[in-house]
């Protein structure tokens, strides 16, 4: 537990009552939560290993309401911790003793669908998938795919512009919003952008997306639907060597190919998802990639024999094109799986830095280094077409002291993942978990002129203060 | 007046500190090919990124290219076909329309977020664009986002940038996603649609699988129908597979052709640089954005009132609009419809006089505005880089 959190103000934990009070005339009793027990279930996201127990919980059905509340916050000064479904893994929902969770699950309506125009109307609290499925029947989808998109919320999504397996066409949020509502901190409701394809002036949707609810929070999104492909196909390759691994997915790209996606695994993650998954993975390799491409079955034919003739000079001792949905199926079992396999095996933390793609071999190296430096291990997938890495570092909580060394190696990949030329998070966000770092990635005034734009829509740091910039160093009102 | 042509970062550094601490106005610029547009506004001296030139970084493997702001578009492009690659985005070219001369820079493709057909299916320039360095009205150098691209390491200042009009910072580097360019192009042309029609059909295009990267239509002179454009990039046996299955689609719309080579990639450019209303000499031009099933209702509203001629790109949500330089030159006309239909409209080209006595840019709402201005102050607290080119007092 090596992350702190900013001493609570005990003036505003004087005041629950009170608080809680002018809380309860905005909304109904049954979305103002309050008891000890109920608040439980929002003391933490997808980063369990961290909690605060939030002073309340307040759960709005209407952009009227999340205004309200907004506006009774910024004049009673009281913390606002904005929730989607709560599946950050950075932490970027956890909440604060001194701060209310604005929570918009709630509001999961489908307002608007436009075919023809190719473009959805939801409430933010819908969830990623919950998108696709009002589409599914007219053939469309909404393309960003984070692996908790059966859960997590397009709120959510904005806030830490998700990507997913698929970006590498398609884009990550930011590339599919068109529009969204947004509740500013004193209440005022903004529309931003639309259903046409760019805006006028500075361009505040891309500034929000990602702003991890620093901003204010989202109620209403327009997104980009997109006609689903006739078909996909993956196929899987397993290489002798990582440099191996790393030079194909070079050489496919280079060929002028962009895969749907294309994943890596190395040897301890297929051992892992083979184990639980039975997906028929090679296990005498040393890296596995899984490329999938799209469209009509000639073409996924032709280019996965050019993917195929693409391969051989690296001698994959495996080489299997997907001949059914059943083996389709079954490859991707494996991948999605990653996660939950591992967690069967051990605790961890899932990193996701993101590298150049050329240094592959060199990083994956490190890591593997660094890893055993702490006397811990670590299983690696990651998307990589884009270089975005996900160490899983391998650690038992029952042990003394072991996750505190696997935070500590977490932080080293993530050192290593900027020394190379890369970032610290590819599609998580900073949240907690790398805010005491992003000095590594930013010097002081590139910190400071995030701050500054920050400070033009929370000037006081009530809007998820604990989050994305380091402690130290903090520009005041 | 005074242009300084920094020679690195440390020199616009410098030169901005210097213009902060005196209150002296700049103008920021690449080469000055888009200088006739935006707002016209007074400055004491000019900064230029016209020595900032080169690129620093292009790995093909990686999708990747960085370049100083002052880099020729054309030399960013010409390096990229090199290894067969391209910008996504399809940058457009204003120099035509605006009757400028000069080579366009890579960093006004960002501070401008010029993007052309393709936007539909690829994003804009801001989509593309993944780093940047730059120079803040204070003259601190800053950085946001990086070389790779998956980042959503703190506040995205990159999209903030894009399209800023060098009114928050002065571009120093900027870094872009590159993507393969595609083996074969097809267009197929349909004959004889009137506005509706062609969006319905442009409409039914984008909705299908085949990955159109260009929706446009030309109407005729006499409007009575016009050429509907739809374009289809790839490998041969995609293209090929794909233009069938796209004619079988759209066969109730009778008079089509199959457009290749050189001819349509010059007619795609001809789209891209809006080369279709330029010939018309002194006319004013509009660029409008609206949802694409709106343009045709759009455009009718502004043509009972207006000598309009326009054309449309990205499936009916561009409409370039050319209008009598009279009066507002349409502006009222406009915006009406804008608020009618929702979108927004830019005046692009119009003499001096009237860009500066109307909003080039649409008018925000005043709580847009007051964010606008709190921005624009934590880059720029004295207002020096280039005051009021895109709203007054921005």
């Amino acid at each position: 537990m090596t992350i702190a959190f900013p001493k609570p103000d005990e003036t505003v934990l004087a005041r629950r009552k009170e608080i809680v009070e002018g809380l309860g005339r905005l909304v109904a009793s049954e979305a103002l939560i309050v008891s000890e027990d109920e608040r439980r279930a929002f003391e933490t996201d997808g980063l369990t290993s961290y909690r605060q127990m939030p002073l309340a919980v307040v759960l709005p059905s209407t952009t009227e309401e999340v205004a309200a509340i907004m506006r009774f916050c910024h004049e009673h000064g009281v913390k606002v911790v904005p929730r989607g479904a709560g599946t950050s893994l950075c932490g970027g929902a956890i909440p604060q003793e001194d701060a209310i969770v604005l929570g918009v699950a709630k509001m999961n309506r489908v307002l608007d669908v436009n075919f023809e125009g190719r473009t959805a109307r939801v409430q933010s609290g819908i969830t990623n998938l919950g998108i696709s499925q009002a589409v599914a029947h007219e053939g469309f989808f909404y393309a960003p795919d984070p692996s908790s998109q059966l859960a997590c919320t397009i709120a959510g999504n904005i806030a830490m512009n998700s990507g997913g397996a698929h970006c590498l066409k398609y884009g990550v949020t930011t590339n599919n919003l068109l529009g969204v509502t947004l509740v500013l901190l004193d209440g005022t409701v903004v529309e931003i952008g639309g259903e046409h394809l760019d805006s006028p002036g500075y361009d505040l949707l891309g500034l929000i997306c990602g702003s991890e609810g620093q901003l204010g929070v989202v109620t209403e999104a327009v997104v980009r639907i997109l006609r689903a492909a006739e078909g996909a196909r993956p196929a899987l390759f397993g290489f002798s060597t990582v440099e191996d691994a790393g030079a194909c997915t070079a050489a496919i790209i280079g060929a002028g190919i962009i895969p749907v996606a294309l994943e890596y695994m190395d040897k301890p993650a297929i051992q892992i998802c083979e184990a639980f998954a039975h997906a028929g993975y090679p296990l005498d390799v040393e890296a596995m990639l899984i490329v999938e491409v799209e469209g009509s079955d000639a073409e996924i034919d032709d280019m996965l024999r050019r993917i195929v003739a693409i391969a051989e000079p690296f001698r994959p001792k495996t080489m299997k094109v997907s001949q059914s949905e059943a083996e389709s199926a079954a490859i991707w079992k494996g991948r999605k799986s990653a996660f939950g396999a591992t967690g069967r095996i051990a605790d961890y933390i899932c990193m996701d830095g993101t590298i150049p793609t050329g240094q592959l071999p060199y990083v994956l190296n490190r890591i593997d280094e660094i890893v055993k430096s702490y006397g811990l291990g670590v299983a690696n997938v990651f998307h990589a077409g884009d270089g975005n890495l996900h160490p899983l570092v391998m650690f038992n909580t029952n042990v003394p002291g072991e996750m505190e060394k696997a935070e500590k190696a977490g932080e080293d990949i993530l050192k290593l993942c900027v020394e190379v030329g890369g970032c610290l998070t590819g599609e998580h966000g900073v949240g907690i978990e790398k805010r005491d770092l992003m000095t590594y990635q930013f010097n002081a005034t590139d910190l400071e002129q995030q701050m500054r734009v920050r400070g033009v829509f929370d000037p006081r740091w009530l809007l998820n203060p604990a989050k994305v910039f380091p402690l130290e160093g903090r520009l005041a009102a | 007046m005074t242009t300084h042509t920094p020679r690195d970062e440390q020199d616009a550094s410098i030169i901005i500190r210097e213009a902060a601490d005196k209150g002296t106005l700049l103008n920021v610029s690449g080469n000055g090919t888009k200088a006739p547009m935006g707002r016209p506004n007074q400055t004491d001296a000019s900064i230029s990124s016209s020595a900032l030139t080169g690129i620093t970084l292009y790995e093909p493997s990686e999708l990747v290219i960085s370049a100083r702001s002052g880099t020729p578009v054309l030399e960013v492009m010409r390096i990229l076909a090199a290894k067969g690659q391209e910008l996504p985005f399809e940058p457009m070219d204003y120099r035509a329309l605006l009757g400028t001369k000069g080579e366009p820079t890579i960093g006004a493709v960002a501070a401008l977020n010029l993007s052309g057909p393709r936007r539909i299916m690829a994003g804009a320039a801001r989509d593309s664009l993944i780093g940047v360095r730059f120079v803040n009205g204070r003259g601190e150098v800053v950085k946001s986002g990086g070389r790779v691209m998956k980042n959503v390491t703190g506040l995205d200042l990159v999209k903030l940038m894009a399209g800023s009009w060098g009114t928050l910072g002065f571009l120093t580097e900027v870094t872009f996603k590159v993507l393969p360019k595609q083996e074969r192009m097809a267009t197929l042309a349909i004959r004889g649609l009137d506005d509706r029609q062609a969006i319905e059909a442009l409409s039914m295009a984008l909705g299908s699988p085949f990955d159109v990267t260009g929706a446009a239509h030309v109407p005729d002179r006499d409007r009575r129908g016009g050429t509907t454009l739809i374009r289809l990039e790839g490998f041969r046996v995609s293209v090929d597979y794909r233009m069938n299955e796209l004619k079988r689609l759209l066969k109730r719309f009778r008079f089509m052709d199959l457009l290749e080579g050189v001819g349509a990639e010059a007619l795609w450019q001809s789209v891209r640089d809006v080369a279709l209303l330029t010939d018309q000499g002194e006319r004013a031009v509009w660029r409008v954005s609206t949802a694409p099933m709106k343009g045709p209702d759009l455009v009718a509203q502004v043509a009972q009132s207006l000598d309009a001629q326009w054309f449309y790109d990205w499936g009916g949500g561009l409409i370039w609009i050319s209008t009598p330089t009279k009066g507002d030159a349409g502006a009222s006309v406009l915006r009406e419809a804008t608020r009618a239909f929702g979108g927004h409209a830019t005046l692009v080209r119009a003499p001096a006089e009237i860009r500066s006595s109307l909003d080039v840019f649409e008018p925000q709402p005043d709580a847009l505005m007051t964010l606008t201005r709190g921005i624009k102050a934590s880059f720029d607290p004295a207002g020096i880089l280039n005051p009021g080119r895109m709203y007054a007092g921005i």
